[in-house]
């Protein structure tokens, strides 16, 4: 094993959970983070896909980065993920066509999802095809982690549900729990990301980032005649 | 004809040129154009022989979805059983010509596909803006509805119903009694309304709300002399979805469901499909010919 996990796979294995987080830090993806969270069921398919195609991207735009024309980088990276996200979405909706029907064009969207591109653009250009197969599932695994929490909280309190088991009984049938609506909608799964990006950065303060401007105390009596 | 030996020639001067373009500088014209072709080819037969290869499996799933939902709203899926089986044994698929109530029998039903044909500027109608409440535009001449038989006399009259939502047409199917009147049962197999809110139109608790309503408003109480009802007796389709809860004790609740809580648009969607596809221009014509039952029996 420690022939083939080296410090440098480790480093892209692990470093995306948290301290690199494509989500957290380098806040990317979160379009996608918004729509099929609503679900455990649907976000757990939605991460396992962007985690394949973020690794397998990586791998094959890795392979033919010495050959890659530099005019053309772009639409060769992009060629090459949406063909993996195509054959994805034929593969859900071969075996898994109930989560695809609800996933509905959010597969097709992995296309335009900031991750692939960037994992292809900043890493796979400039390195070998194992690590950078690793640096997809790694930043695949970080992005489904975000994903899944967010999920956990949003299906929860949402519809007192997990993974469309029942975990509080709705007043509607009879139970105690009256869901709450926004957990449902997008917006929801804002205020969690913002919540989750806050904590880790309480807990790494290194995360934050440096102010780029101070706004100024005004003086009094300034600034207040229209 | 390509043997062996040509082939051999032709691979020969490929890798030939394979290496002259690889050595190529990354910017060079040539090498730019033969990499994005030779990309292009690669990934085209990748991603074609997957969907060639997973198609059969894809038909299958859709069809076997379709047949669960309108097995579902006949009330007749039961948990573990085949489907195709059940589906070839109870149900019986019949096209409908909607503006004549007729039933088509040049069609061959199993194939008629209904949401394809409303596509297919030879099989389809446009609706007149001031007729179009469901906001579908164009819908099919002929649909196909489904009628669940007992001893050869109807038991259910399954319907195709479609309409705009909030954010998406909603696809479904709404299941009769054999009076063409009383709801037995409504679901939707394809919406993508917000999860939760629109969404619930799926929810079996709401969907059991829909047994035993009236499609259309009586003129008079229906009474066992008056026979069968023919076209005439039938008055507008009043089924519609209302805010809050239906006070079943109220005149006039048969015709009422209860709207989606949180979801005011998706109700008033649903409302105006069924009314759209309850008059005239959907299947009043053919519910008045199909009607088998006396008014008041059932």
């Amino acid at each position: 094993m420690s022939a083939i996990l080296n410090d440098e796979t480790k480093k892209v294995l692990v470093e995306p959970l948290v301290s690199n987080n494509p989500i957290t830090l380098q806040v990317l993806g979160i379009c996608s983070a918004l729509a099929v969270t609503s679900q455990m069921s649907t976000s757990l398919i939605m991460a396992l896909a962007l985690t394949l195609v973020t690794a397998f991207s990586s791998a094959a735009i890795s392979a033919i980065r010495n050959h890659i024309p530099s005019s053309i980088r772009i639409i060769v990276q992009m060629t090459i993920i949406a063909s993996l996200v195509i054959v994805v979405d034929q593969i859900l909706k071969a075996f898994a066509y109930d989560v695809s029907k609800q996933l509905s064009v959010f597969v097709g969207l992995i296309i335009t999802n900031c991750i692939v591109m960037g994992r292809a653009e900043g890493y796979a250009m400039k390195n070998p095809p194992l690590e950078s197969f690793m640096d997809g599932i790694g930043n695949g695994l970080g992005y489904s982690l975000i994903l899944v929490i967010v999920a956990f909280f949003r299906e929860l309190f949402g519809s007192g549900k997990l993974l469309g088991n029942e975990i509080f009984q709705l007043t509607k049938d009879g139970g105690w729990y009256d869901p709450n609506g926004l957990m449902l909608l997008p917006p929801s799964a804002f205020f969690i990301i913002g919540l989750i990006i806050w904590s880790v950065r309480q807990w790494k303060p290194e995360q934050a980032e440096k102010v780029e401007f101070k706004i100024m105390a005004i003086a009094h009596g300034e600034g207040g005649h229209h | 004809m390509l043997n062996k030996e040509t082939l051999c020639q032709y691979y020969g001067k490929f890798t030939v040129y394979r290496d002259k373009v690889l050595a190529l500088g990354n910017d060079s014209l040539e090498k730019t154009i033969a990499i994005a072709l030779s990309l292009c080819l690669v990934c085209a037969v990748f991603v074609a022989f997957a969907a060639v290869a997973l198609k059969p499996l894809q038909v299958n799933n859709k069809e076997l979805d379709m047949k669960k939902n309108i097995l579902d709203v006949a009330g007749l899926l039961e948990q573990g059983s085949n489907i195709d089986a059940a589906f070839a044994e109870k149900i019986e698929a019949k096209v409908v010509d909607l503006e004549s109530g007729e039933y088509v029998d040049s069609v061959n039903a199993a194939d008629y596909d209904q949401r394809k044909a409303a596509k297919d500027p030879a099989q389809n109608v446009a609706i007149p803006k001031e007729k179009d409440i469901a906001h579908i535009r164009i819908k099919a001449k002929y649909a196909k509805v489904f009628l669940v038989k007992e001893k050869g006399a109807i038991k259910s009259i399954i319907l195709p119903i479609n309409g705009y939502g909030l954010w998406s047409t909603l696809y479904g199917f709404l299941s009769l009694d054999p009076d063409g009147q009383t709801v037995q049962s409504i679901n939707f197999y394809d919406q993508a309304e917000t999860p939760g809110l629109g969404g619930e139109v799926v929810n079996p608790n709401w969907r059991a709300l829909w047994k035993g309503k009236k499609v259309y408003a009586e003129t008079d109480q229906p009474s066992l002399e008056k026979g069968l009802i023919t076209e005439a007796d039938v008055g507008e389709p009043a089924l519609t979805l209302i805010k809050g809860v239906v006070d079943n004790s109220k005149p006039g609740s048969q015709y009422q469901v209860d709207g989606l809580a949180g979801a005011t648009l998706t109700s008033t969607g649903v409302s105006n499909l069924i009314r759209y596809w309850m008059s005239k221009e959907g299947f009043a014509p053919y519910l008045s010919k199909v009607r088998t039952v006396k008014r008041g029996v059932s």
